[in-house]
């Protein structure tokens, strides 16, 4: 298995798909001369030409609409937002068009697209371009949401986005991109949505993340075991939508807590979601309250001490962990 | 249930002979009377939600449909009924749908403004102001590269223009050279407000200025509609790119059925009234000596049994079953 980064294992997963089915293409701000703000895309245009690989203006609601226009007649468009930032602007389409035509037309038209954006701060680039909404999206029935975190499993859940006939909406956490990891080539290498991923076993407390914060419930599991003896599991979710709440149940029936941790603001985020999921299943195995280690209920301010302090880090989640015995 | 896309038989002609004109007449009353009975319905209870009806518009409807060809998709905005029914979507099904049951072309899950019907290139009804005009285009870009003659109908009101989709979607449609007809139906109004309030310019000299061709033409006069319809769909069969057409209109009845009218006289929709597109065409027809008054009887009669017939196929038609209810939220390998 070859070692790559994950935006390679991204491009990877865009060029297999566009070789093994002629109706994928992308489109989206500069992903084609540019090469895509994150390299993503880096190389596409030279390999498959302008048809498929399209520079658009900078008009996201624009692009969406014209991606969904373009699956309900049967192709399968990829639409790069460049940053989830700017997928306000193409809210309407993604909620009002996308995740509502299927069921509106009593099942006749469906819109198989992929849409890509970079997630999530730490970068110091302020309020604006700091977003983490992985939750916001898996608010809307109707939509897939899949926010990988490492190489691998950023390839294979790509790969399968283009094999589902629903609007994927694909988050990619930007202080991802450079993570390397041994990536599968077998081209018909898939994650299934909905399956969660038990990264590292443990008998005291499940930590359950996504995207960028399992790296953070990942660092806490170690400094725990190492720091105080205790035993974290660690779940990463893939998906948000559909989501592998099985997973979490059976490991906090194990472990009698849990701590969910999330770049997302906490009100009325996903991890509430997550966590009255857990009470509704598994109240009576809990030791504790379901712990939230979620982003602070702040503008993401640009200084960069104050930056750290709104993101959710290792030590909170350590925190949070000792708290509960 | 697979429907007929009307006039799919014969090559279009420039101009429509006595037999086109004919069934313009017919379509046009149909849509009149459906309307007119959905109103009623509404008054009753049976149809509820937003309705918004489309008499005085009708010749829109029919003159630019009439130009597409089978393959040919058509979006278009929540006042509806009218290009549905001149697609050639059964009025059954139609009204079945805005009693909200469970043979409605949408099952009764999308109602009035959310009309469908794959089968016949009917994309849908959408009631979000310009959203579907992004929608068109990637069908357009959609034709473009699977190579397939199929030109994108897309209609909305002229609320629309001042929306960011509107732009976007111009400017795209041009970039990318795809075969969409925006076709713009100028009913002076976007609810209360008039055109002229919120347009700084002319519709068409705002098309135009995306680089391409934009023409306006009176709304109630079918044969009108249909000749420039007719240049831009041929035109964007072509391959020529888009093609924009205004069609000055008037609707007769308020917005929708909860609207006060506190924003226009009477005179004024006396004065539309007086221009009506189904009382022109027949009076040039009869003129003509291709009607008289048997002749059109026979048309009135046809469809008061055609709307008649809707209303009780959608009375009989029973409620979707509250187990249906998870129907269609995402598509899954094995469903039907
Ligand atoms: C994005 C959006 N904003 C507001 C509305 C509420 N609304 C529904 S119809 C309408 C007026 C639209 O007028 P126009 O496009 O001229 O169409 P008409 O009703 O005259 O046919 C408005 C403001 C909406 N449906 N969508
Ligand atoms: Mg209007």
């Amino acid at each position: 298995m070859p070692e790559m980064r994950m935006r390679d294992a991204l491009r990877e997963a865009l060029r297999e798909e566009m070789l093994r089915d002629e109706t994928v293409f992308l489109m989206g701000e500069d992903i084609g001369a540019y090469g895509g703000s994150y390299a993503v895309t880096k190389g596409l245009l030279e390999e498959f030409g302008e048809e498929r690989v399209k520079d658009t203006p900078i008009a996201e609601s624009g692009i969406v609409g014209v991606g969904i226009g373009a699956a309900m007649a049967g192709l399968r468009p990829m639409v790069e937002l460049m940053t989830i930032n700017f997928s306000f602007l193409a809210l309407d389409q993604i909620v009002n068009s996308a995740a509502k035509l299927y069921h509106m037309s009593n099942g006749q038209i469906n819109v198989p697209m992929v849409v890509r954006m970079a997630s999530g701060g730490g970068s110091q680039l302020a309020a604006t371009h700091s977003h983490s909404l992985e939750g916001l999206y898996a608010h809307f029935p109707g939509l897939k949401v899949v926010c990988p975190s490492s190489p691998a499993d950023a390839k294979g859940l790509l790969k399968r986005a283009f094999r589902d006939d629903n609007t994927v909406i694909f988050i990619e956490h930007t202080a991802n991109y450079g993570l390397k990891g041994d990536v599968p080539d077998d081209p018909d290498f898939l994650i299934e949505f909905g399956q969660a991923n038990v990264l590292r076993e443990g008998s005291d407390v499940t930590l359950v993340g996504y995207s960028g914060s399992v790296h953070q419930a990942t660092r806490a599991a170690v400094m725990l075991q190492e720091q105080e003896g205790i035993s974290a599991e660690v779940i990463d979710l893939r998906t948000l939508r559909p989501l592998d709440i099985d997973t979490v149940i059976r490991s906090v029936q194990k472990t009698n807590r849990a701590v969910i941790v999330e770049d997302d603001w906490k009100f009325g985020g996903f991890a509430g979601e997550l966590s009255a999921q857990i009470m509704e299943r598994a109240f009576d195995w809990l030791d504790a309250p379901v712990a939230r280690v979620c982003g602070k209920d702040v503008p993401m301010p640009y200084n960069r001490n104050l930056e750290f302090a709104a993101l959710p880090s290792e030590e909170d989640v350590v925190e949070a962990v000792l708290a509960m015995f | 249930m697979t429907a007929t896309p009307r006039l799919a038989r014969k090559a279009r002609e420039a101009e429509p002979d006595i037999d086109q004109l004919l069934d313009f007449l017919y379509q046009m009353q149909l849509i009149r009377r459906f309307e007119e009975r959905t109103g009623e319905m509404y008054t009753k209870g049976k149809v509820r939600g937003f309705l918004h009806l489309y008499t005085g518009q009708e010749a829109c409807a029919v003159g630019a449909l009439a130009t597409l060809q089978p393959q040919d998709k058509v979006v278009t905005h929540y006042r509806d009924h009218g290009h549905a029914i001149a697609r050639g979507m059964d009025p059954n099904r139609v009204m079945a749908e805005l009693f909200g049951r469970q043979d409605g072309v949408s099952g009764g899950r999308g109602g009035s403004m959310h009309l469908y019907d794959a089968s016949i290139g009917f994309l849908g009804g959408y009631a979000i102001v310009a959203a579907h005009l992004p929608l068109a285009v990637g069908l357009g870009l959609a034709a473009n590269m699977k190579k397939e003659n199929f030109v994108t109908l897309c209609v909305f009101g002229d609320g629309s223009v001042g929306e960011g989709e509107f732009h976007e979607a111009l400017n795209l449609a041009v970039l990318w050279n795809t075969p969409v007809v925006f076709f713009c139906e100028n009913n002076l109004y976007g609810m209360g407000v008039s055109f002229q309030e919120s347009l700084s310019t002319q519709v068409t000299t705002l098309a135009a200025a995306y680089n391409m061709p934009a023409v306006s033409v009176d709304g109630m006069d079918v044969t009108a509609v249909y000749r420039e319809t007719l240049k831009a769909v041929e035109h964007c069969r072509a391959g020529k790119g888009p093609y924009f057409v205004e069609a000055m209109t008037y609707r007769y009845r308020g917005h929708s059925m909860a609207d006060p009218e506190l924003y226009r006289l009477k005179d004024e929709v006396e004065k539309y009234r007086k221009r009506d597109a189904i009382d022109r065409l027949k009076a040039r027809l009869m003129e003509g000596g291709h009607l008289d008054g048997a002749g059109w009887e026979a048309i009135v009669e046809r469809v008061e049994k055609v709307v008649e017939d809707s209303i009780a196929f959608a009375d009989a038609s029973p409620n979707p079953p509250i187990d249906t209810l998870f129907r269609y939220v995402t598509k899954e390998p094995g469903d039907a």
